[in-house]
């Protein structure tokens, strides 16, 4: 499934544009911190309007000058840099949050698949202020799986951890794109992540 | 324990803060959200608006309410054509007046919840697939609970203890509109009063503490849970 993406946007002073197509795997999106990867994510998501262009997923269109789907409707699953998860619901409310919202049509894994998946069955009764930096990250990947995306978008996901649990949590990406082959698109601006994780690479600059 | 006349009186007050309390609720709760939210002109008027009970002498509140909704006022004349209702010298009007006075109080207790929710969060369950209402629903409600929940404990002690706009706006009638602090003042002023004020000010201080109580508990039941379970 393709990814069209060619977007742009004024943010005071400077303009945030990108004009890419990603393919199935992981596309990255590379560069320095500060020139709107983050942007351009919450842009595919709905999150951010963009100025002008367009977003396209296979057949279906995000947004162009007379489409702007809103985030609910675009099937675009988003595991954020700092999981986000909702502090007022345990794991398992967080898990099924999305799950229940989507089409039973749309879906493509089960909540015991997810579970079983990311290894998080010991998890599901406790609240999300207990849980450690990687185990966050896997709840949250797990919700946004659940709600049946068509892509992911990652936000340097790996970036609040320390270097055993992003150990831990690579191979779970790499899981996601081979095994779930979902395609995904990646932030990041660390070199050697995008050297292990990325199908292809878009470098995004100044 | 207590005397018939008592029990009416703290029936009354009950009621009278009560109903105020729980009509003012979605109101101040939307105030509040619009306030935390949005920014539009005039913002600055209506913020002052909310708060001028909190700064105004109760009296001239009680006076400006008697100008509006009197038989000859804008709201009172209307109201009365319309629906034959009068809130003059009735319980109504106490609860009126213990609502305008709670206003404010309310709106900035849940005004403070409201802006420390994180919006990331609401943003995340858009991604998730919620419509706004889902997510104010499930997200930022719940989120704004304790908020709320301070904003009835502070309503109801301030609506319980509301005096001067109160006997100004619909006088100090006994089993209509004489609520506790309008009975204390009642008390004093018959010689030999001096044994119901006492009783009647106990009642006060039990009320009020009660309703703290309340509120703590159920502020923990609901925001604590979350801690206890997690350790």
């Amino acid at each position: 499934m393709a990814i069209d993406i060619d977007v742009a946007k004024r943010r005071g002073e400077r303009t945030i544009a990108a004009r890419f197509t990603a393919g199935p795997g992981l596309t990255a999106l590379f560069g320095p911190s500060g020139v709107g990867k983050t942007s351009i994510l919450n842009m595919v998501a709905g999150l951010l309007k963009p100025d002008r262009g367009h977003i396209r997923i296979g057949e279906r269109t995000l947004f162009d000058g007379a489409v702007d789907l809103p985030p609910e409707a675009r099937r675009v699953g988003y595991v954020f840099q700092d999981g986000r998860l909702f502090p007022h619901r345990r794991v398992r409310a967080n898990l099924t949050y999305g799950f229940d919202l989507a089409d039973p049509g749309n879906r493509w894994m089960s909540f015991d698949e997810a579970v079983a998946f990311l290894g998080i069955g010991d998890l599901l009764d406790r609240w999300p202020h207990s849980l450690s930096g990687g185990e966050a990250q896997r709840v949250a990947i797990g919700r946004s799986l659940l709600a049946a995306p068509e892509i992911l978008l990652m936000d340097e996901p790996l970036s609040s951890l320390d270097a055993a649990r992003r150990g831990d949590i690579m191979p779970v990406i790499e899981r996601i794109r081979d095994e779930l082959k979902l395609p995904i698109l990646y932030v990041s601006h660390d070199r050697a992540e995008v050297d292990r994780l990325a199908t292809s690479v878009v470098a995004i600059g100044e | 324990m207590l005397a018939p006349e008592e029990w009416g009186i703290v029936a009354l007050s009950l009621k009278v803060g009560g109903v105020a309390v729980l009509a003012t609720l979605p109101i101040a709760f939307a105030l509040a959200w619009i306030l935390a939210r949005h920014r539009f002109p005039g913002r600055v008027v209506l913020d002052a608006l909310v708060h001028l009970p909190l700064v105004l002498p109760p009296v001239v509140t009680g006076w400006l309410l008697l100008i509006a909704f009197g038989p000859f006022g804008p709201v009172g004349r209307w109201l009365e054509s319309w629906f034959g209702v009068s809130l003059m010298f009735r319980w109504t009007g106490a609860a009126l007046a213990a609502a305008i006075m709670a206003l404010p109080l309310m709106v900035r207790a849940m005004r403070l919840s409201i802006e420390g929710i994180d919006r990331r969060l609401e943003g995340a369950a858009r991604t998730l697939g919620a419509s706004p209402w889902h997510s104010f629903w499930t997200i930022s409600l719940p989120l704004a609970l304790p908020g709320v929940l301070a904003a009835l404990v502070l309503g109801f002690a301030r609506s319980i203890g509301e005096f001067g706009a109160t006997i100004t706006f619909v006088s100090n009638i006994p089993g209509e509109t004489r609520t506790l602090p309008l009975a204390i003042y009642s008390a004093l002023q018959v010689p030999g009063g001096e044994t119901m004020v006492t009783r009647l000010a106990l009642l006060s201080v039990a009320l009020s503490l009660g309703a703290l109580v309340l509120s703590e508990w159920l502020v923990r039941r609901t925001h604590g849970e979350r801690q206890r379970h997690g350790d």
